[in-house]
């Protein structure tokens, strides 16, 4: 009694707990629910709880199957108004009915082929069309199956030969390859190397052994172990290497028993995870697939389908639950201790060595570092070719050694017929051709960078900070003027002037220049004038070897494209003007005002035509050797004390006589002209 | 008349006088024939107003120059542009072509003077003449020389056989430079309306000519035929003669209300036409017949 009554109480807080499962709906749960109930009950349920609704809250009708009942659809009559007939019902007696056989789908509804159903319906792509990159895993994962699977059933399965293999795999067969072999000629050795005995060995040298083997090895050849496929994919996440992650089939699904799950398995091998990792235990077979499927209503492996996971599956540690090797730090007793030398070893090494590796025993190499060379103090980072050296003046190791290297030694006659061996300036020679003009490419690039003012300004601040360095080290300017000039394909004429003002000066820069590039060392001194004091003479030397470095000579493949400006940006105080200019405009209003033209309103100048014009105008040339257009040009002061005087009436008369007199010699006037000058004539005489 | 909204700006007497060119600011270039007062061709192809134009000696060809800074080299008689010159930096106020047709000479307002080459296929000028200071408003040619007048009151002579340049200070803007018929002398017509005579060698003032009225416009002065008479247009819609030696006025002819800004003197005839607004008038020997040319 005292039990019933428990018994009762349970069973009616179970009721009560169906019956909240029930409002809560759900298909197959509460049905399985109840009926778990009723186990647990050993009550018959009456039939009006036996009730199942779908998840729309529909009714579900099992016309009877449940309870051994059978009423056909279609209110409660068979099939249609005229009856049930099954759908397959073909008459017999004129046509044959296929049996189609019932498969599982048929007895699925749209629930099961939905997404999480257990028959989803999904579109893939045919066999056709599928792309290739899905193949290769499945076909490593075949390979890799059939290599490591010992029973023979997945070997079987390889004579069922898929519709599609490649060409390649085909043609192999044809030549007696297999599935699992190697490819490469056939080894006659057994692999029996591979295999590691532990324990007791058979001697090799065993007569009756041998006999056979040399049987086996006579007659037979084995194919060549299969290579493992190397999985070349590369590593693009941040996880440590072997990471393989939770496979979710493992953690959720498929043994019974909860499996311990190591995530950090000493195989961390991943061509094991080409194919998903899932044991051949676990692979379910061709079919459908699903957790439901293959559970019956009735079976018990109904743990699955509320299979919980619990964090105790997993390691929350790395490496195990204790670090360490579990001596908690308990050390063995002196006499059991390593010996003394491994101790002196280890002793030299401070910190852990590594498991698995031990202190080498020879030192490792030490890297010979090389330094850099040193620079002498003078070093400049600019090449310079060296200068026209005479032979005869160096010694004869150095003459040898220019000779060698194609240096500047001059006076070298043709080598004996070898055309090979000519220097470029004997080739020009040879050619007949001119001379360049100009110095190394180097310089050149350097002068063009640098040019005029700024050159001057670069100049000061390399001397300036070489002066700062050292003192002794700098070379003067004036064996940097004469490097730069000592050539001989140097023009002085296309050099620009720099004292043109000053003709004797310019004479004796020239001179100096000329020097330079004969290559004299002491031109600067020869070419001073001897007249002029010391302290000039200092300053005309300073001046000429500045002179000589500011305005190096140009190169000429490059001196056609440059041209001096107009506006001379040392000058800036003068401008260039037209040569003869007008008289003053006041005297000319004035004379234009009391009605006086002619000689105080007229002006004559100089003015060359183009040539070209001339030409066209059936002209002769009035300047023929003028190189001029236009007026000619001169350079003046802009601002100059002529500016601001008057031009006296002295001058005046000198120019309009000059104008005057160029214009003698002409055709006679006409006769009303002459009236009328005349009569002005008279008119002024009359005054 | 198709356009009476055009004005004319120009008119030109080509060498042989049967020919009268019009430039217009309808961007055209008119032929017409004198005798019978038609029009015979229209040349298009300007960008902006045609400012001058010029005919060759063998009328086969023409030069026009516009306000679109360019000079156009034309064929006459299939209208095409032979040759488009650019390079001025301003509007080109006159253009001339040389005896030969083989240079044409350019005044623009940016104040150069260009010689361009016909002969060749060049679009650089020959020759770039710029001293004068300001714009250059007018420009004759002869066979040796090259006279122009510019705003900045002075007329210059580049002589090119004796490689000289002559300059003659007047004071006040020109706006007309022409040679006389024997060569002697230059006429000069400037803003303080006054119209002068100047020897050629010495650049002495041979003869003043008032009693016109030329203070804002560009007007046209030239010579009669025998260098007997000197002409001017005028801002008050007359045309001024003046006895060449006198330099009194034996001549107001009267062309209409507004401004006459064009003439052209027959280079044979006593002939002369003048432009007034839209419409040419032929006049001819001594006011006796007036014919109206309307375009």
């Amino acid at each position: 009694m005292h039990i019933c009554g428990l018994r009762e109480v349970i069973l009616q807080v179970l009721a009560v707990l169906l019956l909240f499962l029930q409002h809560k709906g759900g298909g197959s749960g509460p049905a399985a629910g109840a009926s778990m109930l009723w186990k647990l009950s050993k009550r018959p349920l009456p039939i009006q709880e036996q009730t199942v609704k779908d998840e729309k809250g529909r009714y579900m009708r099992f016309h009877g199957a449940f309870t051994g009942g059978f009423s056909a659809g279609y209110f409660n009559t068979v099939g249609s108004k005229e009856g049930w007939a099954p759908s397959t019902f073909v008459s017999s007696r004129q046509q044959k009915a296929e049996w189609q056989g019932s498969r599982p789908e048929d007895f699925m509804d749209e629930e099961d082929f939905s997404e999480h159903g257990i028959a989803p319906h999904e579109i893939t792509t045919t066999d056709d069309f599928v792309s290739r990159r899905r193949n290769p895993i499945s076909e490593k994962a075949q390979a890799i199956s059939s290599m490591q699977a010992s029973f023979p059933a997945d070997r079987l399965l390889d004579f069922l030969v898929p519709a599609r293999t490649s060409i390649g795999v085909e043609l192999l067969k044809k030549m007696g390859w297999k599935e699992g072999q190697g490819l490469g000629p056939r080894v006659r050795k057994r692999p029996k190397a591979e295999t590691r005995t532990y324990g007791c060995e058979i001697p090799p040298n065993s007569s009756e052994e041998s006999e056979e083997e040399d049987f086996h090895l006579e007659n037979v050849t084995f194919a060549p172990k299969d290579v493992m496929p190397v999985d070349f994919t590369v590593k693009d996440d941040v996880r440590g290497l072997g990471y393989q992650g939770l496979d979710p089939l493992q953690a959720l699904g498929g043994g019974s028993e909860p499996v311990h799950i190591n995530l950090f398995s000493a195989e961390s091998d991943r061509t094991s995870s080409l194919f998903g990792g899932r044991s051949a235990g676990q692979q379910r077979k061709r079919g459908v697939a699903g957790q439901a499927f293959g559970v019956g209503a009735l079976e018990d492996e109904d743990a699955d389908i509320y299979h919980r996971d619990t964090m105790s599956n997993y390691d929350s540690v790395l490496g195990g639950e204790e670090p360490g090797d579990g001596l908690y730090g308990w050390t063995a007793p002196q006499q059991y201790r390593r010996s003394q030398k491994d101790t002196m070893k280890d002793a030299s090494y401070l910190g852990k060595i590594l498991e698995g590796f031990t202190l080498a025993s020879k030192a490792a190499e030490t890297k010979t570092v090389f330094p850099p060379p040193v620079l002498p103090r003078d070093f400049k980072p600019v090449h310079y070719f060296r200068p026209v050296v005479d032979s005869s003046t160096v010694s004869p190791q150095l003459a040898k050694a220019l000779e060698m290297s194609h240096g500047q030694v001059s006076n070298q006659p043709l080598q004996q017929g070898s055309r090979h061996q000519l220097d470029s300036s004997q080739r020009r020679e040879l050619l007949g051709e001119s001379s360049i003009k100009g110095s190394a490419a180097a310089v050149i690039v350097f002068k063009l960078c640098t040019s005029g003012v700024a050159a001057a300004k670069l100049m000061a601040q390399r001397a300036q900070s070489r002066r700062l360095l050292s003192t002794e080290s700098v070379p003067s300017p004036e064996t940097e003027a004469f490097t730069a000039w000592n050539s001989p394909t140097i023009d002085i004429s296309s050099a620009f002037r720099p004292f043109e003002k000053n003709p004797h000066k310019q004479a004796r820069y020239e001179l100096y220049i000329s020097r330079l590039k004969q290559g004299e060392k002491d031109a600067l001194d020869q070419s001073l004038d001897p007249t002029m004091t010391e302290w000039e003479r200092g300053r005309e030397r300073d001046e000429f070897v500045r002179a000589a470095l500011l305005y190096k000579p140009r190169s000429s493949c490059l001196a056609s494209r440059f041209t001096r400006s107009q506006h001379d940006e040392d000058d800036p105080d003068s401008v260039e003007v037209t040569r003869d200019q007008e008289n003053n405009v006041d005297d000319k209003q004035s004379a234009v005002g009391m009605k006086m033209f002619g000689k105080l309103t007229r002006d004559t100048f100089e003015w060359h035509p183009d040539k070209l014009l001339c030409k066209r105008f059936n002209i002769p040339d009035p300047y023929p050797s003028s190189g001029i257009v236009g007026m000619p040009k001169v350079k003046k002061d802009k601002f100059s004390v002529f500016n601001f005087l008057t031009v006296t009436d002295t001058i005046l008369e000198e120019k309009s006589v000059s104008s005057t007199s160029t214009s003698q010699g002409r055709s006679l006037p006409s006769q009303a002209f002459l009236r009328l000058r005349n009569k002005h004539i008279k008119f002024w005489k009359s005054h | 008349g198709e356009d009476v909204g055009r004005k004319l700006l120009r008119m030109e007497l080509p060498v042989d006088g049967n020919y009268l060119l019009t430039c217009g600011s309808d961007k055209t270039l008119r032929l017409w024939s004198v005798g019978r007062g038609t029009l015979l061709k229209t040349y298009t192809g300007h960008g902006y107003e045609v400012l001058d134009a010029d005919g060759s000696y063998d009328n086969s060809q023409l030069c026009s120059c516009s306000s679109d800074k360019t000079v156009i080299l034309w064929d006459v008689a299939t209208g095409q542009v032979t040759r488009k010159l650019r390079g001025h930096a301003g509007k080109v106020n006159c253009v001339r072509f040389n005896e030969e047709a083989s240079v044409i000479l350019s005044g623009s307002i940016d104040g150069s003077v260009r010689c361009w080459d016909t002969r060749s296929r060049k679009m650089e000028p020959i020759q770039i003449l710029d001293e004068a200071r300001d714009g250059i408003s007018s420009l004759k040619v002869s066979e040796h020389e090259l006279l122009s007048g510019s705003v900045d009151g002075r007329v210059r002579r580049y002589d090119l056989r004796m490689g000289q340049l002559h300059v003659d200070f007047i004071n006040s803007p020109i706006t007309c430079v022409c040679f006389s018929q024997d060569g002697q002398c230059t006429l000069t017509s400037s803003l303080d309306s006054s119209v002068r005579l100047l020897d050629k060698n010495t650049g002495e003032m041979l003869g003043e000519y008032v009693g016109h009225q030329n203070k804002s416009y560009k007007l046209d002065c030239c010579l009669s035929n025998k260098d007997t008479h000197v002409l001017s247009c005028s801002e008050d819609g007359h045309v001024y003669y003046w006895d060449l030696v006198e330099g009194s006025i034996s001549l107001k002819l009267p062309v209409g209300k507004g401004v006459v800004q064009s003439l052209s003197f027959h280079p044979t005839e006593p002939c002369l036409l003048t432009a007034m607004e839209g419409s040419v008038q032929v006049w001819g020997a001594v006011p006796e017949v007036k014919e109206e040319a309307a375009d």
